[in-house]
This record gives C-alpha cells, sequence and structure tokens, in this order.
C-alpha cells in the first residue's frame, strides 16, 4: 500500500471517530483512499444500499428519480404527482431541463399538476380523482401526446389501482397513459426510481413512435437532460460529425422521440446511471449497440468523439477528425486564458449518479486536481469506472453525510467544493468557494464545445471570487 | 368517569349485535352511552337507531369535500333510551384506505367534542381483524383502556381472538389498554362453555358472559331492534342485562398471556374436540 492511500485512510478514520461504533462500522463500508490500479481490495466503497439514520443523507427519492430526472423533462408529455401536495409542491421545476416549445400549448416542462389527495382521497381511493384530472387535462391541453402518473408514497399504502385507470383513459384518449409506480418509500435512494421510469418507457412508449426512413447514420443521444442546454450542445458535435440524432432522452424529448429510439443504429449514452437500463433493453431486443460517453473538457470530448466515429464508416470518422481540428484551437484558447488562474487547485465533488467522474477530466484540462469525489446513489459499477479516474489516495465517499463532507472539507482544504443545494449554504458559511453540480448553479451548458469555456469561466469565477475572503472568518 | 371499551372478534362472530343489545341494556339501567362504529360497512348503530345505516363521518366529510367542513351534529345521532351514535365509515371493498377512515374519524369526534362530559360508557365496534394501524386506533393512547373479545366455541373465532390478544399485547405494554374479558356468543359448539372458559383462563382473562344463542335476537334484528327494545321481558333481554351488568361492575382487567398456535390445538384436543393427529392416522 502505497504512502498515498495510508496517509488518506488515516484521515479517513479520524473522521469516522467521531461516530459510535456501529455507525462507524458501518461508514467506514462507504469511503476509501482511491486505487487506480484496482489492487487495493480494501480501496473500494459499498454503495446502492439503505443510508444510516441519524447521518443525513442528502439522497432523494425513487419517486425524485422517476418524477425528477427521467419523466419530468419530457416536453410534450403531463406528468401527474398523484399523491398529496408535497412531493409535487417541492418537486416543481428546479433542474432547469431546457425545451423548445409554447408551455402549456404544446409543452409542458415547467407546469405543475397534482392530484393533491385529500383525507377523502386517501380514505376512499383517489382513482376517481385521478380519472377526472385525466378527463380535464384532456380538455385543457388537447396538444399533449402522453400523460406519466407519478405515484407519491400514499397510493403504494392505499393500494390505488393506477393501471386500470391509465388503461380504460388510454382507450378513450388514444395516446400512452403511463403509470409510474415509484412510491418514496421503495428502494434506498433515487436510483430505483430511474429503473422504475426506465422500465415504463420501455412498457408504454418504445417502439411505439413514428419514423419515416432511417439513416444508416441514426444515433439516439440517451441520458441527456438538457440542463442548461446540454443535450443541445451535444447534439450540434454529433450532427456535425454527421450523424443524425433521432431521439434526445429525455432532455427537450417528445413522446415520439421516446417511442423510436429502437430504430438508431447506436445508442449514445451519457448519464449511464439513470439509463443504462433501457440501454441494456434495446440492445437485448432490438440488437443495438450502445457506447458511454464523454462530453465535459476537450480531452474527453477528443476521446469521446473518436470512440463513438469508431462505430461509423470512414466518412464520420474523417468528420470527427476535421471537427476536432477546428475546435482544437478554441479549447486551447479558453485553457490558456484560465489555467494559469486555475493551476494547482484542489477540487472537491460530491454529486449524483455521473458527474463524480465525469466531470473529472475537464477539470483537469484546467490545472486542477479532484483530490475527493463521491455519489449520493452510484452503484459498483460506477465507482469501478471512477477509481482509475481519480489520483491515488484521493478520497472516495459513498451517500456521504454533511459531517463527512465537512470534515474532509476541513483537512483536504479543496480550493472549490462542487456539490448539491442542500450542501451549498453551509459551504458559503464556511467561506469555501462552491459551485451547484446539479443546476451548474443557473449556468450551462457544460457540455461539449460550446460547453467547455462556460464551464472553465464558471469555476474560474467560483474560486477567485474575491468574495470568499470577506466571508471567511478572520483567525 | 368515562369508560371507553373496545370491543373486537373475528368477523360475523355478532360483535355489533352483541355491542348494541349490551349497550341498550346499560342506557336502560342509566348508563349514559354513545357505540362508534369503526367498520366501513356502517351496521354498528342500527339497532339502536332503529333506522338503516345512518350518515357516516368519511362519506359525509366526502359529500362535503373535506372533515373539516362537516358539522357534529351532521353525523352523532340519538337513538334508544338517548344513546349517541357515529359510524367511521369508509370505502367500498378493495379501494382506498379504511384504517384511515376510522382514524380520520375517530380524531373528528374528538375534536369536536363528541364524547361530552356527562358520558358513562363509549364503546368502539371494531371490524373483524386489526388488520393495520387504522383499526388498532380505538385501543391507542388515550382512547379505549378496556377490550372485550367477542368469540365462540368455533375453532376460528378462538383463533382470532387468540390473534387480538397479540395485539392487545403490543398496546398493553406501550400504552395502558387491558382486557377485560371474553364474550362468548354461543354456537352452540360441543363443550362451548367449558372450552371458552380454559381459553380465557389460557389467556389471562376470564369469561365474563356466556350469551346463549336465541333466536328471538334474530326477530329483534329484523325489526332494526335491539332485544331490550323488541321484547324487553324475554330472557334474552335478561342475559344481555347480566353482561351489562358485569361488565359495568368489572374490575378484572389484566394484560393478556396470548398462545402459540400448538397450544390452541393441544386445547382442542384436551376437551376432545379434535383428534390428535396419532389418532386420526
Amino acid at each position: 500500500m502505497s504512502t498515498a492511500i495510508k496517509d488518506t485512510q488515516k484521515m479517513i478514520d479520524e473522521v469516522l471517530d467521531a461516530y459510535p461504533e456501529k455507525a462507524k462500522k458501518d461508514r467506514a463500508k462507504h469511503l476509501a483512499a482511491n486505487d487506480p490500479s484496482g489492487n487495493c481490495s480494501t480501496c473500494k466503497v459499498k454503495s446502492n444500499i439503505k443510508s444510516r439514520p441519524g447521518v443525513m443523507t442528502v439522497r432523494g427519492c425513487a419517486y425524485a428519480g422517476a418524477k425528477g430526472v427521467v419523466w419530468g423533462p419530457v416536453k410534450d408529455q403531463i406528468t401527474i404527482s398523484h399523491g398529496p401536495i408535497g412531493c409535487g409542491q417541492y418537486s416543481w421545476w428546479s433542474r432547469r431541463n431546457y425545451y423548445n416549445g409554447q408551455t402549456g400549448v404544446d409543452t409542458f416542462g415547467t407546469m405543475h399538476i397534482t392530484t393533491d389527495f385529500q383525507e377523502k382521497d386517501i380514505v376512499y381511493g383517489g382513482d376517481k380523482n385521478l380519472d377526472a384530472a385525466l378527463h380535464e387535462l384532456h380538455d385543457l391541453f388537447p396538444l399533449a401526446k402522453s400523460v406519466g402518473i407519478l405515484s407519491e408514497c400514499p397510493v403504494g399504502l392505499i393500494g390505488d389501482d393506477i393501471e386500470a385507470v391509465s388503461k380504460k383513459v388510454e382507450k378513450e384518449f388514444k395516446m400512452p397513459i403511463v403509470p409510474v409506480r415509484c412510491e418514496g418509500f421503495r428502494g434506498v435512494s433515487q436510483s430505483l426510481g430511474h429503473h422504475i421510469a426506465n422500465d415504463t418507457i420501455k412498457d408504454y412508449v418504445l417502439g411505439k413512435g413514428k419514423l419515416e426512413k432511417t439513416t444508416p447514420y441514426d444515433v439516439a443521444l440517451i441520458g441527456d437532460y438538457n440542463i442548461g442546454g446540454d443535450a443541445w450542445a451535444s447534439r450540434k458535435m454529433l450532427e456535425e460529425m454527421g450523424l443524425r440524432v433521432i431521439a434526445q432522452w429525455t432532455g427537450d424529448a417528445s413522446v415520439n422521440e421516446l417511442g423510436i429510439a429502437h430504430k438508431a443504429k447506436l445508442n449514445l449514452i451519457h448519464c449511464y446511471r439513470s439509463m443504462n437500463y433501457i440501454c441494456r433493453h434495446m440492445e437485448e431486443q432490438y440488437g443495438i449497440p450502445w457506447v458511454e460517453f464523454n462530453f465535459f473538457g476537450p480531452t474527453k470530448i477528443y476521446q469521446s468523439i473518436r470512440k463513438i466515429a469508431s462505430y461509423f464508416d470512414d466518412t464520420i470518422k474523417e468528420n470527427a477528425e476535421k471537427m476536432i481540428e477546428k475546435y482544437k484551437p478554441q479549447m486551447d484558447e479558453v485553457i490558456a486564458e484560465f489555467r494559469p488562474r486555475l493551476e494547482g487547485k484542489k477540487v472537491m465533488l460530491y454529486v449524483g449518479g455521473l458527474r463524480p467522474r465525469h466531470t473529472i477530466g475537464a477539470y483537469e484540462d484546467l490545472g486542477m486536481e479532484v483530490v475527493a469525489s463521491g455519489y449520493e446513489f452510484g452503484h459498483n459499477d460506477d465507482y469501478n469506472r471512477t477509481y482509475p479516474e481519480l489520483k491515488e489516495g484521493a478520497v472516495v465517499m459513498d451517500d456521504a453525510s454533511l459531517y463527512e463532507l465537512e470534515e474532509f472539507t476541513r483537512r483536504l482544504k479543496p480550493d472549490m467544493v462542487g456539490s448539491g443545494i442542500k450542501e451549498k449554504y453551509s459551504y458559503h458559511k464556511m467561506g469555501v468557494p462552491f459551485r451547484q453540480m446539479h443546476s451548474w448553479d443557473y449556468s450551462g451548458p457544460y457540455h461539449g464545445f460550446d460547453g467547455f469555456p462556460v464551464f472553465a469561466r464558471d469555476m474560474d469565477m467560483t474560486v477567485n471570487s474575491p468574495t470568499w475572503n470577506l466571508i471567511r472568518r478572520k483567525k | 368517569m368515562m369508560r371507553q371499551i373496545a370491543i373486537y372478534g373475528k368477523g360475523g362472530i355478532g360483535k355489533s349485535t352483541t355491542t348494541q343489545n349490551t349497550v341498550a341494556a346499560l342506557a336502560e339501567a342509566g348508563y349514559k352511552c354513545m357505540i362508534i362504529g369503526c367498520d366501513p360497512k356502517a351496521d354498528s348503530t342500527r339497532l339502536i337507531l332503529n333506522r338503516k345505516a345512518q350518515n357516516t363521518v368519511m362519506d359525509m366529510a366526502r359529500e362535503k369535500g373535506t372533515v373539516e367542513d362537516l358539522e357534529l351534529d351532521e353525523v352523532l345521532l340519538h337513538g334508544f333510551k338517548g344513546i349517541k351514535c357515529a359510524e367511521s365509515g369508509g370505502p367500498e371493498p378493495g379501494v382506498g384506505c379504511a384504517g384511515r377512515g376510522v382514524i380520520t374519524a375517530i380524531n373528528f369526534l374528538e375534536e369536536n367534542g363528541a364524547y361530552g362530559e356527562d358520558t358513562d360508557f363509549v364503546f368502539y365496534d371494531v371490524l373483524g381483524d386489526v388488520v393495520c394501524g387504522g383499526f388498532a386506533m380505538p385501543i391507542r393512547e388515550g382512547k379505549a383502556k378496556e377490550i372485550y373479545i367477542v368469540t365462540s366455541g368455533e375453532m376460528m373465532a378462538m383463533y382470532a381472538a387468540n390473534n387480538i390478544s397479540r395485539g392487545v399485547l403490543k398496546y398493553a405494554q406501550t400504552g395502558g389498554v387491558r382486557l377485560g374479558g371474553l364474550i362468548c356468543n354461543s354456537r352452540k359448539t360441543d363443550k362451548e362453555y367449558e372450552l371458552i372458559s380454559e381459553l380465557a383462563n389460557k389467556l389471562g382473562t376470564q369469561m365474563i358472559h356466556f350469551v346463549p344463542r336465541d333466536n328471538e335476537v334474530q326477530r329483534a334484528e329484523l325489526r332494526k331492534k335491539t332485544v331490550i327494545d323488541y321484547a324487553p321481558d324475554h330472557p334474552q333481554a335478561d342475559e344481555y342485562r347480566a353482561l351489562a351488568k358485569k361488565i359495568a361492575e368489572n374490575k378484572n382487567f389484566v394484560i393478556p398471556t396470548p398462545i402459540s398456535m400448538d397450544e390452541l390445538e393441544r386445547l382442542l384436543m384436551d376437551f376432545g374436540i379434535m383428534e390428535s393427529e396419532e389418532a386420526a392416522a
């Protein structure tokens, strides 16, 4: 075991010391010193298991995963939060999944519908209420292409038969009415919600869309939620390579796009954690290969473009090289401008299921080092993809508590922390430069050639802002 | 002091009939009583009110939109000898959550002062099995402290009685609820009196009364009346008066000691009702 790993492990042990015996033993399995070689057997973390009560996990629930991540961004579907008002109210758009269209006419992304359960709905069942809501929505929004029924906890508790309502109304309206059993108490995090949502896309929509003609260059962009326009930046590049993006899942997606992705020649998956399920299904069912790619920062972008091109003919491969040649000077310019201001700065990340590993390359392009990284709801396969990306001795965290995050911050002294809204303000109070890496802190896009200059500017703005010195307590 | 009593027992065993006849006898003796039906079927008060099912709390709440819009006098009716009657109500079978209905209804009645200070007895007539938390509502903190289980000499009724004792045990440990006894509502099975006395003994309680089977009860029921009301001079009316008196004077309240399924079967074998497996083979 190297010194770097030993030192980090020692620091982790010190942080764990504050816990009672049982909690310490449990949390120890979720924190590790990174070993990129994979030789160190104790350098792996346990993941995707129930959070320890009392640690104040920042995880979400199955409903959050199904509604907030996968189904929510589908723009011409109306998404109903079926249940009491709270879940719907607090999930009313905040992920900034951009879309084109006239909201309230042909698209419904930022609108919010809920069946607003009362006592009587719990006691007598919410199915009548749901049926009425579906009919009202059909009258109000005739251009909606489908309706998703996203179950909140009580729906599962009282056994509301939403499938029966869906089946009945589907026949009347002749469009998919998708019952999603994503009750929040199911599973250990939002991750199960992604899986459940993938399954409902498969069961209710996939294979039912219309696509006039196909070409050898048809691809589907999977697992890009178009946060701050990310998917648009990625799509632009794929099109410049000569590929035809027939479907974008699910950022700026139409219901029809969800129905035709199986006609693609290749599925390109950005967020592996939330949508690998459907890619595996299309591979088994329709024989469509899928490939993971990373459009954060020029190094990963060049690698990914070449990897994607390798699935196609020479025309595409040549286009890919031409594109790299065209944009490299621009990317070099960005690096030349920002790298001197960011060189050697340390970053700590704690995000959801993809960015803890996918953004590492972009930081490195700017001369920054990720010293700690962790997932809220990653699985083993995510961590296995992460270890080689991080430096030896970096801290790997799973389902970290705020205490752990704060302690690691005190000890590692990162120059910036990238995490979510729940962490943001405690870091502000600590005077540590902070960037929201779920929503890009109301900025973006960060993907692709369009995104990297924005990413670089934002990180510089965060790390080098004079504000932090005014916040930090005088020693 | 107001005594709150919950009546449990296997579905169809005669809880509602026994409760209403007993309460009628208590009212006749001058006690101020109230019955709260905790069953979506809402058949706990018809013999007292001499009418078909009354408006239930949940049905009225559904009609009005919310429970908050409900007035107490819309759901709290007065019947035989001034007995106050309320039904929680709830959904048709297979939908929604009847348990939540019981919780909502009891909370409503409590918050709106339905119990009143002059009430001597409140009886909760609860649906057959304690299937979820909602049906345990009447025996949770601050509500019924006394429980009577209606049973008969039939195997499944005894099995249910034992099972309900387990529920009581749980709430006896966390709250102050106690078992007041078994009420044997006779089905004329073999050695029924001895068997239920022994079961009561095993559960650490008493068989508070043995109610013989009599068709007068059915005749009264068909006229939407209790026997006390319909045929006050009939001997069966005296049986309910006797049960009422025993309940009013009862001092024997225990934490039950539920038995295992094996013990229950052994009990049936001891009384020669069930053959042992060796004998059967």
